[in-house]
């Protein structure tokens, strides 16, 4: 059963969610591109794409997309689709909810004791890590098929990093670009 | 509904509506919300809804503040989905996500550099970054397994650390009775 596979999957992918929105697309592309093989890998640059170029937080909104995307891929119909992307997020922020609502209850111990806050701040070399490798894995001979994607890369990258653009207008730019050139 | 740029983009705005604009929640309050939510696993905004709904009004405040924090972007994402599956084959669409792919490695690449900035690795933990790095892209790795690797480590060291603090502690009990 897609669905319940497709919940139990984003379950763990919230679960292990440790340093935000980047480090949970490291997850569903371990998980659901190279583990699974239920999206593409350029399938799935697609949808942080459009996760990124589109309002609320990337986790939520490629969870959402990913949810739909497997059902489809696998020649569901599009109800069934709608239902995945359901399961989807629902899954994906149940381990949350359940954390945080212990740590509400627990409030005062939690509050003095900085055990947690400790292990993020530990963990954060391998969260460093994992998202460095999110982005190598996306390197792929199809998404970078010519040299101009090389140069479009460099391009983002320094209107992002050193001219701190707004994402959705690089994504634009280079889709634009992509329109005009190939 | 109105983050662009993921979860530290939305803090000034809950900041703005909920403590000061409804007073739902004094400022200390919020700061404490934010400690925790940054600690717990998961995404920041949906944690900090999750905290927040549940100082208002329990766990049905819980329920609705997470809800309302994840359906316009479950909404707009499923529009576009649908969207887009019509558009498959469309010629203009594949050549502007022939532009979109590299583009999209820079931006999951700048919040690294931005990060490995803010958090000052020195030598070892630079190492374990680019081990983690290595052994997911190249032995195919699940990040998931160096997490809970980190996570024991993490214990077991705190455990030993404890063990020896306690120790320090009977002795240093031990040589004042023998004073």
């Amino acid at each position: 059963m897609v669905f319940f596979e497709l919940f139990y999957t984003f379950l763990i992918i919230g679960l292990f969610t440790f340093g935000g929105g980047y480090a949970m697309l490291s997850l569903i592309q371990n998980q659901i591109v190279v583990e699974k093989g239920w999206i593409t890998a350029q399938q799935f640059t697609d949808i942080v794409a459009i996760s990124q170029a589109t309002p609320g937080p990337v986790g939520i909104n490629s969870a959402t997309y990913v949810g739909y995307m497997v059902p489809h891929n696998m020649g569901y119909s599009e109800l069934s689709c709608i239902a995945g992307s359901v399961c989807a997020t629902i899954a994906v922020v149940i381990p949350s909810f359940i954390i945080v609502l212990t740590i509400c209850r627990l409030y005062n111990k939690f509050k003095n004791s900085g055990l947690f806050t400790s292990l993020m701040k530990n963990l954060r070399p391998v969260v460093i890590g994992m998202i460095a490798a999110a982005a190598g894995i996306l390197i792929t001979p199809e998404n970078f098929f010519h040299y101009s994607s090389w140069l479009l890369l460099t391009g983002a990258f320094i209107s992002c990093y050193f001219f701190k653009t707004n994402p959705i207008w690089v994504i634009v730019a280079g889709g634009v670009i992509g329109l005009l050139i190939y | 509904m109105f983050t662009l740029g993921g979860g530290y983009a939305m803090i000034p705005i809950i900041d703005r509506e909920v403590v000061k604009k409804r007073s739902w929640l004094e400022q200390e309050e919020f700061m404490d919300i934010l400690a925790i939510a940054q600690s717990a696993p998961g995404l920041l905004i949906v944690n900090i809804s999750i905290f927040a709904g549940y100082r208002l009004r329990g766990k049905r405040g819980s329920v609705a503040a997470t809800i309302g924090s994840c359906l316009p972007s479950f909404l707009i994402i499923l529009a576009i989905a649908l969207f887009f599956v019509g558009f498959k084959e469309n010629i203009y669409v594949d050549k502007f996500f022939k532009g979109v792919r590299p583009v999209v490695v820079a931006l999951i690449a700048v919040p690294v550099i931005d990060m490995i900035k803010k958090s000052n690795l020195n030598i070892f933990r630079a190492l374990i970054a680019v081990a983690t790095a290595a052994a997911i892209i190249w032995l195919k790795l699940s990040p998931i397994y160096i997490l809970l690797t980190g996570a024991v480590l993490f214990f077991l060291s705190r455990w030993a650390g404890g063990l020896k603090r306690e120790k320090g502690r009977s002795e240093k009990s031990d040589k004042q009775v023998d004073s």
